[in-house]
């Protein structure tokens, strides 16, 4: 080892303290940069070896009833590659142990083959035979979630009969990798699951001999998706087809990848946050010790090393820092990543789903960090190597104050010189001390940026749960139905009061573009359901028009006034043009609204809906459960409770994780931040400071003046972060959660703002506390006889 | 000198000393036996080797000695900066190698006044400001302004250091030093990092300070001219004091060649 290795690795372990806090910010970066870029890349792989190996279809259809014939026009169409029919239907199930009422969504899958499309996985247990009645196969998610094993049954109502499921087998699908009901915001496998029959079994309970109701086709590599979808819609509409749609309109496609681009935004912001804190604290601590070691390099130069090689030296401190950063962070981001790749597992059900570590993106990680660190520091390794021998034996040139406006401030005049000595420190080197604050505030918005997401929800969840829906559950039939099924509904035990609705798959067009979703036709003076804003308002229910997300009406280029077009998509298909009364600007975003007797009129049809909202007496509950279970019209029952409940424990699961995350990333910012300046203004002050000492200030007295300072960045530092927390939790809105599936509002609560400045005021006390420590060690002699 | 000192009951003070001193007075520090040794690495220095020593009250003592001869570290000793290995040091009541770090800081707080050879301001505060940073936290102290007048610096008091020549630095450093009118001012190389038309001056000021206010004075210097104005003179070599001259008649300062 040479002796500048030597003089290296000394100087580092002098420095152990400040490389310490860089390598951890720098770790930090690293980690989350690694963890978010690994598990999206872990995802990416496994959801395309699933649908490739799978066959993962690339278009959908619903019709009503279609001869099996359809399906060779279909596959006719140019650009398709593959079709394959199936039967899909919604049923209510009764789990026994179980009160609630769930859901069922029974496929088809052919007798004797494996499907063309959608193949499945099978985990546990054989495919179901169609000779024996009412086998099948579960999904993995309802099976997990109420313990069911290959020779359990589930009693589900087909067709109006009830039926035991026999379950032989557990299954996976690609179309279910997130399985969520429709009109669900959070998947709830207590309540919802998959099943899958063979086809002439489900043909006989339903009635669709010969025929089909869903389909799903793929693609040839050539094949222009806009036309299938068109030529699609033209074969299906006799047979009530409500409009095929590609992979970006499929449930769980549309959830995995909406995580994916989340993912994606926050792999950009938050390692950009800390290596911005570690560039600034390599910056400035490297300048220091350059500072202070100008004799030495004097020596150096003056016994012949070459500018390069003081170059280097000082370039390989820094790398080692950079270095040993990344090393940190890789190790801690893959943790960090498994832990995150477990939490989706649970989620997002793969055949299999093992966290990579992608080297392409640890280069990326460890080229980024060094880089920034190089640059960081290029400045002031210049200055080392430009430093003259002459002059550099001199030592650094005193520091000059001099009077500046600040002295000829009223509130300055009275001030004591432990408050002046404060200022002016801070005042002498106001770029330094700029970034000091700034690092300290990024410190503050990285725990807003951590935290808001929770406040977010709450604020979706209490909108959407409280004010929005005063439901107690959701009842949709299988058929709309007259008034008589409500009727009944009305009579059943426990129920209080009901409110019906119309949900009505349309297309909305408006010039060249046109959004398929469901009109929903609520009664005009509904108050269980109600049409609300972001801010709370209640939207009175349009008298002759309707009423669409302020989303909606951008992406169709309409405001409102304007007219669009609506073409239903059941029933005798009718086309109608429709005034816009106004927008709502809601979070869903896709949601159009209009008077139920409109929709009625429209539809050429009496008094008819698609299900009821209710509020029910909860002491009744139980009974009313069992009463639904056993009514063979309703199709699904959404109690507002449960999807509650689902919801908060989904937030406490994965979001408070990732707050925890947080947490400790941004003490680390804070800690790095107020630790390093403050070993700094030890080293620059500890003359003065030793000084104050032997003329009798005491050790808090001194200590005091140390932390003055960093008290006074720290407190300058969280306005100044809560308002840049806010504004970063903007950008990440708009980077990572601003898609059409979801808009989730900027809430950050007061508790929140609290909980940021609380925690970097203690992690700033803790490292303040640390250094000032320091000040009991001051060397009181010494100080005295060396010139400064 | 025109000092008066009335004598005080129960001085502990030898008789050889009562004798051998012109004027009867209090002694402020009384050390016996004071050895230090100083650890580096393996090796121990023997700093002091066993030193007696009373300091009367307003008295003007030099101590003088080529470097290494321990006279820093009998400053120290006395200034509660550093304890002795072996050996008492009293100042009047408190004794000073019981006290813990807290009890010395306030001593020094309390009772001393220090001037460096390096000066030692904080860069950061005028000389006004410099002094105010000791009297605020001194009961009984002089205002910064009057402080700053007894070293001529009256024109200068809004300067921050690095505005003020090495002797304006060394008279704001003196100020600060008596600001708070202790008992003993002890000064290390006063003038060891000027030249000898600005030391003169600086010395002049110390001078002034021990006759006017009648603070104890010690000064250490290798410099033997300045031994002149000093009542008495106390010389160090290898850790021991090797001679104790007294001077019948003290020198200005400005007569001082060197």
């Amino acid at each position: 080892m040479t002796a500048l290795h030597r003089k290296l690795l000394r100087d580092l372990w002098h420095l152990r303290g400040p490389a310490t806090a860089i390598s951890l910010v720098m770790a930090c970066g690293v980690a989350t940069f690694v963890m978010s870029l690994c598990t999206l890349e872990t995802l990416w792989r496994a959801q395309s070896e699933y649908y490739d190996r799978y066959r993962f279809a690339d278009v959908f259809v619903r019709v009503k009833r279609a001869p099996e014939s359809l399906a060779a026009r279909l596959a006719e169409i140019p650009g398709v590659a593959q079709v394959e029919t199936r039967i899909v239907e919604q049923v209510n199930l009764d789990v026994s142990g179980y009160p609630e009422p769930a859901t069922g969504r029974l496929v088809s899958i052919p007798d004797y083959r494996p499907p063309r499309l959608n193949q499945l996985h099978l985990r546990r247990g054989r495919r179901p035979e169609p000779e024996r009645e009412g086998e099948v196969l579960v999904s993995e998610g309802f099976a997990d979630a109420h313990r069911l094993q290959p020779g359990d049954k589930v009693r589900a109502i087909l067709n109006g009969r009830r039926q035991d499921l026999m379950i032989v087998g557990i299954a996976l699908s690609p179309e279910f990798i997130y399985q969520i009901r429709e009109g669900d915001l959070i998947p709830d496998d207590k309540r919802y699951g998959v099943f899958w029959m063979p086809r002439t079994a489900l043909e006989a309970v339903f009635d669709m001999d010969g025929a089909f109701n869903d389909a799903v086709l793929s693609l040839t590599p050539d094949a222009v998706p806009g036309e299938v979808l068109r030529r699609t819609d033209d074969l299906t509409e006799p047979y009530g087809g409500i409009g095929a749609f590609d992979r970006s309109e499929q449930a769980s496609h549309k959830f995995v990848t909406n995580e994916m681009s989340e993912l994606r935004g926050m792999a950009l912001v938050v390692p950009t946050i800390f290596l911005l804190v570690s560039a600034f604290l390599l910056q400035v601590v490297v300048s220091r010790l350059i500072g202070t070691q100008r004799e030495q390099i004097a020596t150096l130069k003056a016994f012949g090393y070459r500018r390069s090689e003081v170059g280097v030296h000082y370039l390989e401190m820094i790398m080692v820092m950079a270095v040993l950063g990344v090393i940190l962070g890789t190790v801690a981001g893959a943790w960090l990543g498994a832990s995150v790749a477990a939490m989706y597992a649970r989620f997002f059900r793969f055949p299999e789903f093992q966290f990579h570590l992608s080297p392409r993106v640890l280069l990326a990680a460890a080229g980024l960090s060094l880089t920034v660190a190089g640059l960081a520091t290029l400045g002031a390794v210049r200055r080392a190597m430009a430093l003259p021998p002459a002059e550099a034996m001199r030592p650094e040139p005193p520091a000059a104050y001099g009077t500046s406006w600040i002295d000829s401030q009223r509130v300055f005049r009275d001030a004591s010189p432990v408050v002046r000595m404060i200022v002016r420190q801070i005042a002498r080197r106001p770029f330094r001390s700029a970034m000091t604050c700034f690092g300290i505030s990024l410190a503050v918005a990285v725990l807003i940026l951590g935290s808001f997401m929770v406040d977010a929800l709450d604020d979706v969840i209490d909108l959407e749960f409280t004010v929005a829906q005063r439901q107690d559950m959701m009842l949709t039939f299988f058929e709309p139905t007259v008034g008589r099924g409500v009727a009944n509904v009305r009579h059943l035990t426990g129920v209080l009061s009901i409110e019906p609705f119309r949900a009505l798959p349309v297309r909305l067009r408006a010039q060249n573009h046109s959004r398929r979703l469901a009109l929903l036709g609520l009664p005009s003076d509904a108050r269980l359901y109600r049409i609300v804003d972001r801010d709370r308002r209640a939207i009175p229910v349009p008298r002759h028009g309707v009423v669409i997300s302020a989303n909606l009406a951008k992406a169709l280029e309409l405001s409102a006034g304007d007219w669009l077009t609506v073409e239903v998509l059941e029933g005798k298909r009718p086309v109608v043009h429709l005034q816009i009364e106004s927008l709502v600007a809601d979070f869903q975003g896709e949601s159009a609204y209009a008077d139920l007797a409109v929709v009625n009129r429209l539809m050429q049809e009496g008094n008819v809906v698609s299900g009821v909202f209710l509020t029910a007496d909860a002491a009744h509950l139980n009974a009313l459960y069992r009463q639904l279970k056993e009514t063979p019209q309703i199709a699904s029952v959404s109690l507002k409770g449960a999807a509650l409940t689902s919801i908060r424990q989904t937030i406490a699961a994965n979001i408070l994780r990732m707050r925890a995350f947080n947490v400790g990333f941004a003490c680390v910012i804070a800690f790095g931040v107020v630790y390093n300046s403050a070993r700094i203004a030890l080293a620059e002050r500890g003359r003065d400071l030793a000084t104050l000492r032997v003329i009798g200030f005491r050790r808090g007295e001194v200590s005091g003046i140390l932390l003055g300072e960093l008290a006074l960045f720290t407190l300058a530092a969280i306005p100044f972060g809560l308002l840049l927390g806010y504004g970063m939790a903007d950008l990440v809105i708009h980077m990572a959660y601003d898609t059409e599936l979801f808009r989730i509002p900027l809430v950050v609560n007061r508790w929140t703002y609290a909980f940021a400045a609380t925690t970097t005021i203690l992690a700033a006390a803790c490292s303040g506390l640390i250094v000032a420590r320091r000040v009991g060690q001051l060397d009181l002699i010494a100080v005295l006889k060396t010139r400064e | 000198m025109g000092k008066t000192n009335p004598r005080t009951e129960g001085m502990p003070a030898t008789s050889e000393e009562c004798r051998t001193h012109p004027h009867e007075r209090v002694p402020v520090f009384q050390a016996r036996g004071l050895t230090r040794v100083y650890r580096v690495g393996d090796i121990e220095i023997q700093a002091l080797r066993g030193i007696d020593l009373d300091l009367y009250s307003g008295e003007f003592v030099v101590l003088l000695g080529p470097s290494g001869s321990g006279k820093s570290t009998l400053l120290n000793i006395l200034g509660g900066l550093d304890a002795p290995t072996s050996g008492f040091v009293r100042f009047r009541d408190h004794d000073l190698v019981a006290a813990d770090e807290a009890a010395l800081t306030e001593f020094r707080r309390d009772h001393v006044g220090f001037v460096f050879q390096f000066y030692n301001l904080i860069p950061s505060l005028t000389a006004r400001e410099n002094v105010a940073l000791i009297t605020d936290i001194t009961p009984n102290a002089m205002r910064p302004e009057d402080a700053i007048r007894v070293v001529g610096l009256a024109d200068r008091m809004n300067h921050f250091p690095a505005q003020l020549s090495g002797g304006e630095q060394q008279r704001v450093a003196i100020a600060r030093a008596i600001a708070k009118r202790p008992d003993v001012l002890l000064c290390d190389e006063p003038t060891g990092a000027l030249d000898v038309t600005t030391g003169v001056t600086v010395l002049e000021a110390i001078e002034s300070v021990n006759r006017e206010l009648g603070t104890t004075t010690a000064v250490i210097t290798h410099n033997a001219v300045i031994a002149g104005i000093a009542d008495r003179v106390i010389s160090l070599s290898d850790g021991r004091i090797v001679r104790e001259e007294h001077n019948a008649i003290r020198k200005p300062p400005r007569e001082l060649v060197w």
